[in-house]
């Protein structure tokens, strides 16, 4: 599969291409559906280039061993869906306090619980944001298509090398399943990020304190020789476990303001027939691509509809939707949840126009047609 | 002899430790540390990991690569340590409720792969950063905060639940019992697979003081006076084991080991470099 550089791919088979040609070389997880081509290619592919595939006994296993492997060095992912993504909250929260790259893919499926299995669903992505306890930063990019999923999968390990964070790939059933012809860039031919590695080991030391000018400080793996310290307790420039109220001030506030104050790298978005829309859908993954149909019939019936399409969902791009609120009269959000992207949505808008939510949470997809019949109702 | 080793394995600026006067558990981690300098192991290719717990404040003081994980899990991330990078020597300390009761599912699977860990339990039969709860390996009828009135729990024996499971290296020693102990844990590193070394720790603070146990030294001697050699105890009744803890070796033989033969796999599949 490999060798080819064009093929017809389900976004799972192709996620996991992305994932090695990004430099994967380890995967842990536990099998749940509709992620489990994700585990089973896995498997597949990385002992064919001297990587390491391990079925856990759990969810929470997959993650762990996954930063495990990261902090020995080797780029790593896991893979799940609805009820395995509660059980990987922990260990996410883990490597988001001790800063360790790792991707986390989410095929969405309906819930709550067991749900609906394994129908489509966009129900996690508040869970996506704040699914672990205590603030925290954190990475959520979410593909529309195959193609889509190949390049995200590469762009979720170079953000998670370049600011030592984990990052969700929020994919959906429909992403998931899809099958469609996909370009297989070779590495060579796309920018890959590693981490930024201390060569010192005076300096290894400190894994956890920056220089100026860095963006993170740099990790070194283990085994090299460093001998220093992880934790997930509120920790100093060293590593080591502190009480001090201020160092944990100084800390947690580098820590989230890494995605904070690097907005313009992270976000990303899609932004479709918007010149001169009077009325614009926000959608992301699977459900933007029913909007995409929609818009096409609307423009003929001479309703002026475009898209935006969020492709980091977490940091949300909230300029740009306020800039969007600002130009046209209304925005939908179309999303296959109770309104959990319209939420953040209308914080962002803030009242400059009026916000409506369209959703399906019978696990169901919504239909051109149904974003249509909305359209219509909103331009009258 | 002491001070060497504290010079070579120990993060001098780190100590002393958080642990209660009388605790067992800083016995125990220089148990770790001589079980290292005895097997002249390269220390930059040892990494400690720990979970969560009294036991698992020991991966902070060891000047090693060290990780202090999530409850539970310490295993789990040992396990993706050892197979990305199977050169390294992983070393586990953990402790009776991070092993077995949070982390019991990690535990047995790691026995069941045979990887190569080694599984030191800082076992102070109680939760004792929380406040003295009863744990999986509390004795039946002994007392807890959450046991008001005897716990009615029946315990796991740590070493013959990872046999079980299929771990190739088990044994017990106990804080008192130190040169024993210490070659229970050398013997564990040594061994190609997965070993688990339940040591039995004193808590005079909440297990010691919840049941009447005295102080930390009438719990080093009720240790000292009533451990029985697992040799001795095979030949012993059922009668004649009543109250007494069974040390030493208890189980050891080979087994293909899961990093290497994943190693195969790749070479097999034609992915080695």
């Amino acid at each position: 599969m490999a060798e080819k550089r064009f093929a017809l791919l389900q976004g799972n088979e192709a996620c996991v291409e992305g994932a090695i040609a990004a430099g994967m070389r380890f995967f842990s997880g536990y099998p749940i559906t509709p992620s489990t081509e994700i585990a089973e290619n896995s498997a597949l592919r990385l002992p064919q280039v001297g990587g390491k595939f391990i079925q856990m006994e759990d969810e929470l296993g997959g993650m762990a061993a996954a930063i495990g492997a990261s902090v020995a060095g080797v780029k790593a992912m896991t893979a799940t869906s609805g009820p395995g993504f509660s059980l990987k909250q922990e260990n996410i929260g883990y490597a988001s306090a001790a800063e360790i790259p790792c991707v986390i893919v989410n095929v969405q499926r309906s819930g709550p619980s067991t749900g609906l299995p394994t129908s489509p669903s966009q129900a996690d992505v508040m869970q996506a944001r704040w699914g672990t306890h205590g603030d925290h930063p954190i990475i959520a990019i979410s593909p529309s298509g195959v193609q889509e999923t190949y390049d995200l999968t590469v762009r979720a390990f170079n953000l998670a090398e370049k600011y030592r964070t984990p990052v969700i790939l929020l994919m959906d059933e429909i992403v998931g399943h899809l099958r469609e012809g996909v370009e297989l860039r070779p590495a060579e031919e796309m920018e890959i990020i590693n981490r930024e590695v201390w060569d010192d080991p005076e300096r290894a030391r400190h894994p956890y304190r920056m220089d100026e000018g860095q963006l993170v400080p740099k990790m070194t793996p283990f085994g090299e020789g460093v001998g220093y310290n992880i934790t997930g307790l509120s920790h100093d420039g060293e590593g080591f476990p502190t009480n001090s109220n201020e160092v944990t001030n100084a800390a947690m506030r580098r820590m989230l303001d890494k995605i904070e104050k690097n907005l313009g790298d992270i976000v990303t978005y899609e932004e479709l027939m918007l010149d001169d829309a009077e009325v614009a859908v926000i959608s992301f993954g699977g459900a933007a691509r029913s909007v995409m149909g929609a818009l096409d019939k609307a423009r003929e019936m001479g309703i002026k509809a475009g898209m935006f399409r969020p492709i980091t969902i977490w940091p949300f791009p909230e300029k740009q939707v306020r800039e969007l609120a600002e130009k046209v009269r209304h925005i939908i959000v179309a999303e296959l949840n109770d309104g959990q992207l319209t939420l953040e949505v209308e914080r962002v808008v803030g009242g400059r126009c009026p916000v409506s939510h369209l959703g399906k949470i019978d696990g169901t997809v919504l239909k051109p047609d149904e974003i249509l019949e909305k359209l219509k109702e909103v331009s009258k | 002899m002491a001070s060497r080793l504290i010079d070579e394995y120990f993060r001098q600026s780190k100590l002393p430790h958080i642990w209660c006067p009388g605790c067992g558990h800083g016995i125990l981690m220089r148990d770790v540390a001589q079980a290292i300098d005895n097997l002249g192991l390269d220390k930059h290719k040892v990494v400690i990991v720990s979970g969560i717990g009294c036991s698992s404040r020991a991966a902070g003081y060891m000047d090693f690569d060290t990780i202090h994980t999530t409850h539970g899990r310490a295993i789990a991330f040992a396990t993706g340590i050892k197979l990305a990078k199977p050169e390294l020597n992983v070393i586990v300390i953990t402790g009776d409720g991070d092993a077995a009761a949070i982390g019991g599912n990690h535990l047995i699977h790691a026995c069941r792969r045979n990887i190569d860990l080694t599984v030191v339990v800082f076992n102070n039969n109680i939760y004792g950063m929380t406040g003295g709860q009863y744990s999986p390996t509390t004795p039946t009828g002994d007392f807890g905060t959450t046991a008001p009135y005897g716990n009615i729990d029946l315990s796991f024996d740590l070493p013959a639940l990872a046999q079980a499971a299929g771990a190739t290296y088990t044994g017990r020693g106990t804080a008192f019992h130190v040169p024993q102990t210490v070659k229970l844990i050398e013997n564990g590193i040594k061994n190609k697979g997965l070993s688990l070394i339940d040591c039995v720790s004193v808590c005079p603070t909440y297990y010691g003081r919840k049941n009447k146990k005295g102080s930390a030294v009438d719990m080093m001697k009720w240790q000292r006076d009533n451990a029985v050699d697992a040799k001795k105890a095979a030949s012993m009744s059922e009668e004649e084991l009543k109250g007494k803890l069974v040390i030493g070796e208890m189980y050891h033989r080979e087994k293909p080991e899961y990093t290497a033969e994943y190693q195969k796999l790749i070479e097999k599949v034609g992915g080695a470099k």
